[in-house]
């Protein structure tokens, strides 16, 4: 039963992380540069986190705990199988407890509670590249990085405000990075992009599918785009969280049933559990939901 | 206007051993239009393409005089530096216009495009200038937020035009800007584009097959053949007293009717 033995500690083998590691160097060097890596085919498809999860392969010890989420939250499919997979085959503790983790590898998310010093947020990244919709070349969108030629992707902000009459991209906002290269934040809400800035956590990003690793440092500059008479700004909800009251905080709506009735409860499950043992009480807490109507 | 602005000595490209263009040499000056003319094969687009650095050349340079008035050869420039005189102080007109727009994204922005290259990050200026310059080029306003895809080869080839002038180079490239066009609107666009050169003072070099094209546009022309320039001059002269018999051949090919 012992199938374990057959692997390596966490999976990949020792020069596989090695060579991750390197990578994972040269980005943290280059803040926001996106370095190419020789990306493993995985036990999962792309697209599940294989970038995300060789990332956390490379960097992971014994003494580490682990949290994974997904859309915030830590029960979730994906975030499951993955904290389940390093488990198995690195035996590191897990928690869903942000403030206990060393690792949090996440698709589409920051916790809301803010990283310190010590902690590594890692992002699973489908599409690592801010410019590729707008120029299919990969020679050419590297040629516009190593050239500081960005004008393409205010390009792409003149065409939301000229469509929608406000910049209208929700998540995947570009942003610049120490004043240098235009980064992609992964899919996130742009809601989190301000988390990202002079954030004490080393923040890496990597993409199995398209073979690229990028980080941002602990401490370092990140800002969004925009246009001096369309400032960024973030998203704001209108009510709190129905289940802990949380306000200022990242919301999801779930649909209760099919006469119109809907909640909005907090997208961190991890942060929505923790105030709630604290007391806290939102409108539709401990009730039953016929109570949406 | 004392000194030329582009500055063409023994330029040559070959590919391998076949030879795209030979030996050319001139001067473009300010405020002047240079035609290129000749049949297909004659060298006329290899040579635009080594003068936009889009080709590197053979042998010979090409000098420019920057807008600080320095002589620069286009060839040594960095790739860095080419590609900011190319979106700043140059535009190149493509025959096709869906090579020289980008065609899913709106007329507004491909206009913009150029002033966000150099860091315009103003949305109301930004707007503002691409609605005065599709004005120029005879684009209704309410256009602005469509698509290339959705105008007509016309409008697309005036859109290209207005995208490359934004930024008011002095140096503009064009390759059959009329190609592919009807009689109609060409005569139109070719009208557009002589107001556009004459009021801006912009200096232009054409490549076209089109005689009536360098008689409407140019002050000056070189006849291509064969990869060498055979005759050059005014354009009057040479259309009116061709010297060379290829020369008198093409002009006597023109259909009167």
């Amino acid at each position: 039963m012992n199938s374990i033995a057959t692997y390596n500690f966490a999976y990949l083998d020792e020069q596989t992380k090695r060579m991750i590691r390197r990578a994972i160097l040269k980005a943290i060097a280059v803040p926001g540069y996106q370095v190419p890596f020789a990306s493993r085919e995985m036990p999962m498809p792309y697209g599940w986190g294989t970038g995300g999860v060789q990332v956390t392969a490379a960097i992971i010890g014994p003494t580490d705990v682990l949290k994974v989420i997904d859309q915030g939250a830590d029960d979730t499919t994906n975030a499951v199988s993955i904290r389940a997979f390093f488990a198995k085959v690195a035996n590191v503790a897990v928690t869903t407890h942000t403030a206990d983790a060393t690792i949090i590898q996440t698709r589409h998310r920051i916790p809301e509670k803010t990283l310190r010093e010590g902690q590594v947020l890692v992002y699973q990244v489908p599409i690592p590249e801010p410019l590729r919709f707008l120029e299919p070349r990969e020679t050419e969108t590297r040629k516009m990085h190593a050239l500081e030629e960005y004008g393409l992707m205010h390009v792409k902000l003149y065409e939301d405000i000229a469509r929608h009459g406000r910049i209208a991209t929700t998540y995947a906002y570009p942003v610049k990075v120490e004043g240098r290269y235009v980064m992609d934040p992964s899919p996130t809400p742009k809601f989190d992009n301000p988390k990202m800035h002079m954030s004490e956590a080393l923040q890496l990003f990597g993409a199995g599918r398209e073979k690229r690793i990028y980080a941002v440092p602990p401490h370092t500059e990140v800002v969004s785009l925009d246009f001096e008479d369309h400032p960024f700004e973030i998203q704001h909800f209108e009510e709190p969280c129905a289940l802990c009251g949380a306000t200022g905080v990242y919301l999801d709506e779930v649909i209760l049933d099919d006469h119109g009735g809907h909640m909005f409860v907090c997208s961190d499950t991890d942060n929505c559990e923790e105030r709630r043992a604290h007391g806290h009480r939102g409108v539709l807490a401990g009730h039953a939901l016929e109570a949406a109507e | 206007m004392t000194q030329p602005l582009l500055r063409v000595h023994r330029l040559s490209k070959s590919y391998g051993a076949r030879m795209g263009c030979a030996d050319v040499s001139f001067e473009l000056w300010p405020g002047e239009v240079l035609a290129i003319v000749g049949e297909s094969g004659s060298g006329k687009t290899t040579l635009l393409n080594c003068l936009s650095t889009r080709l590197e050349p053979s042998s010979g340079l090409a000098e420019y005089r920057m807008r600080d008035a320095v002589w620069r050869n286009l060839y040594d420039l960095s790739e860095a530096e080419r590609r900011f005189l190319m979106r700043t102080d140059w535009g190149f007109v493509h025959q096709n216009p869906a090579d020289g727009l980008r065609m899913t994204v709106s007329a507004g922005a491909n206009v913009g495009e150029r002033m966000m290259a150099v860091g315009s990050r103003h949305y109301g200026t930004i707007r503002s200038t691409a609605i005065e310059w599709l004005g120029r080029v005879e684009i209704a306003e309410d256009r602005i937020d469509d698509e290339p895809r959705s105008f007509s080869g016309g409008m697309r080839q005036r859109l290209q035009i207005a995208r490359n002038l934004v930024t008011h180079p002095r140096l503009v490239f064009m390759d059959e800007p009329t190609g592919g066009l009807d009689v109609s609107v060409q005569a139109r666009l070719l009208d557009l584009i002589r107001g556009l050169v004459a009021d801006l003072g912009l200096s232009a070099i054409i490549v076209t097959h089109d005689l009536a094209v360098a008689r409407l546009l140019s002050h000056r022309m070189m006849v291509m053949k064969g990869g060498h320039v055979i005759e050059q001059g005014l354009t009057d002269r040479v259309l009116d007293d061709p010297r060379e018999p290829y020369t008198q051949l093409l002009v006597s090919s023109i259909l009167q009717v």
